[in-house]
């Protein structure tokens, strides 16, 4: 049991990170708040004195803020369902024995191991350019004319790279979820006639719901920010323009950094909306 | 006895602060195209003139142009010397944020820099950036295809022939497309590409009261022209090549034509990178009979911002790279073909350079470019593929997105052009246009 000196010894010890990790936070925060309500244009001068609440509502009213936002939540709500689905039948079957099943497992976990611009720019340039491309050429091969995935599915192509990069993660936390599972629960019911699919409803699927939440709620923080594979790919073209996109745009590429941060802001209450939302709705797994 | 000790002392600390000054270490951004990787090789020969070392960033074309933007507009900085265009040159030299180069020696010999450049990359008369190559944009297409198809290509074509030409070359079976063109976007891609062509067509990005024109009849010609010409000639996924992607697949033979810019010849005809350098002609960019033609002008100079520590090296430094000794250097080690052309005048006087099969026309295409007169109908703004004011980049980029979603078939030229339309009159009106 603590003592009250242990107590005080400890927040004592911890004050100096603690301080730190929420200047790192508060800094960057405060100055983008602080920017927002700022006109200030570097191209033009730099600051051009205080607009009040124009930049949020110049961000919210622009032709690009809607399809922004749906875009986000399609490539996030898509990653998901896939990343999801297809990772609970790899953890069934790498959970199977098999002959090899170090080498499977590593081939599954490998994407994990490549960085987002370099799996964005292979899938772009070997897979799917519609001349030189891996599936161009297989296309060809059935007599069929080649898709420009990035242009005419750009965003299923995205959710495809995005998926294949985050499907390992996926994989592997709901493999461990799975070997944790009692094997006696599975074979009782076995004994009792469960067929295989009531067997998988009632016992793992349950059984694998807390590793589900926190698949879903670890995705979809770094999903919400999602870049590089847009840069890499489109460039925020044909509908692919997502918030994190759109500021990026409006901050570099227009060169407004008062713009720009009202958008930041309008980022961080999305993500919290979504963050709140998720708790709600599925984070009520984690208090069991 | 004091003001003596005290003079003598100056004069030890000049001295020493000279010498110190003399062996700098310069930091110098660029990006990373053929003749800048070229460049950075024959560095060794700058470091054993001047004593100074060079430390090379070098990136891709956009990033380098976010990099060195949020650099100097945030001041930065991190580099001794960037390398521009002229776009940014006359914009960021009215924010007083480059070094002046109003003082470069008579040796140097600023008067043969060719007029188009200069004054490109000049602000009130004023150079604040040092070509160190200058392009404009041509016609580059296959002899043999040409021949083929029982057609000779004109010097000087219009858009109808170069049309007609792509269609009657397009061998979809043998993956021979009559006409590659940049389509992916960003303002340095298709909006460069499409504003040069439109000014052609007699389009215009702002009328004289910098009201957007994009709901003009001219610019529904120009879009629609290059969209039908697009599906019908034009290879798979033409949406998101740009350069460097057409570059590729000239090389590779699947082009019949390609418009771009003129620096682009060396590459194609260069026979370890390309399949066809034999057979490459070469014609200036189409018109329409309106009098101005689809080419543009552009120049990657070198620039040094205010406030750098290194001025004076960095001043040689630029002295070293743009002039003519640089290329009879280039011209010793790698040929002739490879020096970078555009720049100056004595170049195409020279008469080891007059051999070069794409010289000319390269000269040519410069000379018919009008920075200053771009357009049929008049405008406020300077430049060719784009408007030298400070929100293009931004807009541009964002109207290059719809031109290329129009181009992929997510919508018809006619959307694009509305929504191009809106978002360049709401992007002006916040500007204070």
């Amino acid at each position: 049991m603590a003592t009250q000196h242990s107590r005080s010894a400890a927040r004592i010890m911890m004050a100096p990170a603690v301080i730190l990790l929420l200047g790192w936070m508060l800094v960057p925060l405060t100055m983008t708040l602080y920017f927002s309500f700022k006109k200030y244009l570097p191209l033009r001068g730099g600051d051009l004195g205080w607009v009040g609440f124009d930049n949020y509502v110049r961000f919210l009213s622009s032709s690009s803020f809607w399809p922004s936002v749906q875009a986000t939540l399609i490539i996030v709500g898509g990653v998901l369902l896939i990343t999801v689905i297809l990772g609970v039948c790899l953890a069934l079957l790498l959970n199977q024995p098999m002959w090899g099943q170090g080498i499977v497992r590593i081939l599954v976990i490998a994407p994990f191991f490549v960085m987002p611009t370099v799996s964005a720019l292979v899938w772009k340039n070997m897979f799917m350019d519609p001349v030189n491309g891996l599936f161009a050429h297989l296309w060809k091969a059935f007599g069929a004319e080649p898709v420009s995935w990035l242009s005419e599915a750009s965003l299923q192509s995205i959710i495809l790279i995005v998926s294949w990069q985050w499907l390992p993660f996926a994989t592997l936390i709901l493999l461990t979820a799975i070997q944790s599972l009692d094997s006696e629960q599975l074979e009782a019911a076995e004994m009792d006639g469960a067929p295989p699919v009531a067997r998988f409803g009632y016992i793992t699927l349950p059984h694998l719901s807390r590793a589900i939440t926190v698949v879903v709620l670890i995705q979809t923080i770094f999903l919400l920010s999602i870049f590089a594979e847009i840069f890499v790919t489109t460039q925020g073209s044909f509908g692919t323009k997502t918030l994190t996109y759109l500021i990026y745009q409006r901050v570099l590429e227009s060169q407004n950094v008062g713009l720009g941060s009202a958008g930041g802001v309008y980022a961080i209450i999305l993500a919290n909306i979504v963050a709140i939302f998720l708790m709600r709705i599925v984070g009520k797994n984690l208090d069991a | 006895m004091y003001l003596k000790s005290a003079l003598h002392a100056a004069t030890a600390l000049t001295v020493f602060a000279s010498t110190a000054a003399f062996a700098d270490t310069i930091t110098i951004a660029t990006v990373n195209n053929g003749d800048m990787i070229r460049m950075q090789g024959l560095t060794e020969d700058f470091t054993a003139k001047t004593g100074h070392e060079v430390e090379w960033v070098t990136l891709e074309e956009n990033v380098l142009r976010q990099r060195v933007t949020t650099d100097i507009s945030a001041k930065g900085g991190q580099f001794d010397i960037m390398t521009i265009g002229m776009y940014e040159t006359p914009i960021w030299g009215k924010n007083g944020w480059l070094v002046p180069l109003d003082d470069l020696p008579a040796e140097y010999d600023v008067d043969d820099i060719l007029p188009a450049m200069r004054g490109g990359l000049s602000h009130d008369g004023t150079l604040y950036a040092a070509p160190f190559y200058g392009e404009s944009s041509m016609i580059m297409y296959r002899t043999d295809l040409m021949e083929k198809a029982g057609l000779e290509m004109p010097s000087a074509p219009t858009w109808d022939f170069v049309a007609d030409a792509a269609r009657q070359m397009t061998d979809r079976d043998n993956e021979i497309y009559g006409i590659c063109l940049r389509g992916k976007a960003g303002w340095g891609e298709n909006a460069a590409f499409l504003t040069a062509m439109s000014n052609s067509f007699g389009a215009r990005w702002f009328d004289e009261n910098w009201v957007p024109q994009f709901d003009s009849d001219a610019w529904s010609n120009t879009l629609n022209f290059y969209i039908d010409l697009m599906n019908d000639a034009g290879p798979p996924g033409a949406s998101g090549n740009g350069f460097n992607e057409n570059l590729s697949l000239f090389q590779q033979g699947k082009c019949g034509m390609w418009i771009d810019a003129t620096v682009a010849a060396s590459f194609v005809t260069n026979p370890n990178d390309s399949t066809v350098a034999d057979k490459v002609g070469f014609a200036l960019a189409p018109d329409t009979g309106l009098g101005k033609r689809s080419n543009w002008l552009w120049a990657w100079a070198l620039a040094i911002p205010a406030g750098t520590q290194k001025e004076a090296a960095a001043k040689e430094f630029i002295q070293w790279a743009t002039s003519k000794d640089y290329i009879e250097l280039v011209a010793e080690k790698e040929g002739w073909a490879n020096v970078p052309p555009g720049a100056r005048t004595s170049l195409y006087d020279n008469p080891n350079y007059k051999d070069i099969p794409f010289a000319k026309m390269t000269l040519d295409s410069i000379l018919s470019a009008d920075p200053n007169n771009p357009t049929v109908d008049p405008v406020p703004y300077v430049g060719i593929q784009f408007a030298a004011i400070p929100e293009f980049a931004g807009i541009a980029t964002e109207v290059g997105q719809e031109f290329s979603a129009a181009l992929a078939g997510q919508q018809t030229a006619d959307e694009a052009l509305a929504k191009a339309q809106a978002l360049a009159a709401d992007e002006m009106e916040a500007a204070g246009y």
